[in-house]
């Protein structure tokens, strides 16, 4: 059965994904944050095969929904509606669109803690956001092609997790796990892991560097002996 | 295709600031003059357009490239003068207007305004803009900008500016239009916005493969039909270094253009590139950096793959030296173009 995979944001990252997932053979639904009208000239040019439609449509009919919106915007979802889905965070803080917003960057939790709390009772696992959307297009192999990139995925549910990794290996990357929901803060903006256009090995060595920078350093003192 | 004799090739720069011939980093001021002393050898060489970009960061010296364009326009005769871009979301289109048909005057037509949302954060605060109103200014400001241009009493009203009723702006340009062309990076929602007003497009592709801007200008010639404007073939703006071998060009893209993305990205918390990733960019991606013919082949195979009108190397990614920047815009404007003109007569 070919299952139904749905991106809310149509932007940069949203219509790249949206071209991996149809070459990997799903039935793709995008919405940005307006109707269907508005982003319908640009999915169709540059996602064929995907429908244009709105984030309700969106929540109806896709179990497997990809965020690929601004993360400043992450509480105009919808928590009912999201419940009981795979819900794929691809977001990070970019102060340039999300404005000062310490609690987006609050080195306590990671953001994709933040938006699993408000989506309550949704499986909120976190990928696709520590690459580059033109890396993502380019990059992209078939499954069994030697040298594939990886992407990082973190989550709490081990059958989210595995769900999710299926979809990152057929969109063309190596899937690698590197811990729970917690865990995504490696892989946030500022870590040695964003914009990280690399191999397993180098992935699994950049990921465990986060202390070493900065913002690791931030982390550690903020969490004091919580960190792992 | 766009005939290749008809292919306009310019040379783009920030003011990056140089280092001299001791090494030493030039001043703001010395590097703003050298930038003057370049689009005079440009013109000299027949290269079609010098475009500044607008930045308030130490590391570039222009924060007002009109106010430098007029510098240049006195000092050449052929080469069209152009932004690259003004960041029209934290300007005012009545200034930007009258700055720029000022320059138009002063350079016998030869200005060119490109507009962009810009991609940098700095003018806001220091213009006191409110960065979420990032896409309402763009979209009010392009509006009133686009009824600026038609040179006639203007009548427009919203909430980012003061409303103008009937106003005339002055002054007039001898062609009747400014010639204004929209740059985007790789949002969607910018290509059709250029489209539906009719303006030509410049697609600044600062990193991966070319090959993934083909759908946006199938975009850009779609939205324009639903729109009933005109899309022109689109322009590319993209880092390079050209000198005497492959090996000197790509190690000084690596030495200075790769840092100055790097120092870039790494305020947004992006790791740098790495040499592998760099190799890639120089090899097939868009940093075109290499002897002359590499440079025109590769370039040519760009301008062919998105049957492109124009095409502006941004030449002086920091801090390289005086020497190899004119050194530089010698290769391109006396091997590179002619060549790259030469390969797409060829076919
Ligand atoms: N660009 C990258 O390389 C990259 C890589 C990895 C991760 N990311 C992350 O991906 C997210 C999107 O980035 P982007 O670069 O694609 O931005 P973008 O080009 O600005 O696109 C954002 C999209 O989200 C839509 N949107 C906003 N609010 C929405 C809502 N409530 N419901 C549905 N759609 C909504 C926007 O639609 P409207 O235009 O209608 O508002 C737009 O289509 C960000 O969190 C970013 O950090 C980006």
């Amino acid at each position: 059965m070919v299952e139904t995979l749905g991106i809310l944001g149509a932007g940069k990252l949203g219509t790249v994904l949206g071209q991996l997932a149809i070459a990997a053979g799903y039935r793709v639904l995008i919405a940005g944050s307006g109707s269907s009208a508005k982003i319908e000239l640009t999915i169709e040019t540059l996602v064929p095969g995907a429908v244009p439609t709105t984030a309700s449509d969106v929540y109806q009919q896709a179990n497997i929904i990809i965020l690929a919106i601004p993360l400043g915007k992450y509480q105009n979802l919808s928590p009912s509606a999201l419940a009981g889905k795979l819900v794929i965070d691809a977001m990070n803080y970019w102060w340039e669109v999300d404005g000062p917003r310490p609690d987006l960057t609050d080195p306590r939790h990671s953001s994709s803690e933040l938006v699993a709390h408000f989506l309550k009772k949704s499986h909120v696992i976190k990928a696709f956001n520590h690459m580059g959307y033109h890396d993502l297009f380019d990059e992209a192999r078939p499954q069994g092609q030697a040298k594939r990139k990886a992407i990082a995925i973190v989550g709490d549910e081990h059958e989210y997790v595995k769900k999710t990794a299926e979809i990152v290996d057929r969109f063309g990357f190596e899937p690698f796990y590197a811990g729970p929901l917690a865990e995504g803060i490696r892989m946030e903006p500022g870590s040695a892991v964003f914009g990280a256009n690399v191999e397993k090995n180098e992935l699994k060595k950049l990921l465990a560097r986060f202390e070493e920078t900065k913002r690791g350093q931030m982390v550690l003192q903020a969490r004091g002996i919580n960190f792992k | 295709m766009v005939d290749p004799q008809k292919i306009v090739f310019g040379l783009d720069s920030f003011g990056d600031l140089p280092t001299d011939e001791n090494g030493n980093l030039m001043t703001q001021a010395q590097a703003i003059r050298q930038v003057v002393t370049e689009a005079e050898l440009a013109d000299r060489l027949g290269v079609n357009v010098i475009a500044l970009g607008e930045h308030h960061r130490p590391e570039y010296a222009i924060s007002s490239p009109d106010t430098v364009l007029a510098g240049i326009a006195t000092r050449t005769r052929h080469i069209k003068l152009a932004s690259g871009v003004t960041v029209l979301s934290s300007d005012d289109p009545v200034r930007v207007y009258e700055r720029f048909a000022t320059l138009d005057a002063l350079s016998n037509g030869r200005a060119q305004v490109v507009i962009g949302r810009g991609s940098f954060t700095e003018p806001f605060p220091l213009y006191g803009y409110d960065l979420s109103d990032y896409d309402l200014l763009f979209e009010e400001k392009i509006e009133l900008f686009s009824k600026l241009l038609d040179e006639k009493p203007v009548t427009w009203s919203g909430k980012t500016r003061a409303a103008l009723d009937g106003i005339e702006v002055f002054p007039k340009t001898e062609k009747g239009r400014l010639d204004t062309q929209v740059a985007v990076g790789g949002s969607p929602e910018s290509v059709v916005r250029a489209a539906r007003y009719g303006f030509p497009m410049i697609l600044a592709i600062i990193g991966g493969s070319p090959r993934r801007f083909v759908p946006y200008v199938k975009l850009y010639q779609k939205a324009s039909q639903k729109f009933g404007t005109k899309a022109y073939p689109v322009g590319i703006h993209s880092h390079g270094v050209i000198a005497d071998s492959d090996a000197e060009a790509v190690e000084l893209a690596w030495k200075h253009t790769r840092k100055s993305l790097a120092r870039v990205g790494k305020e947004r918390g992006w790791v740098p590139m790495s040499r592998e990733q760099f190799e890639q960019e120089v090899k097939q991606g868009s940093i075109y950096a290499g002897a002359p013919e590499t440079v025109a082949q590769r370039l040519a195979a760009t301008i062919k793959l998105l049957n492109a009108g124009r095409f502006e190397l941004a030449y002086g990614a920091g801090e390289l030296s005086v020497q190899a920047r004119l050194h530089m815009i010698e290769l391109y404007a006396t091997k590179v173009i002619p060549r790259v003109r030469e390969i797409l007569a060829e076919g």
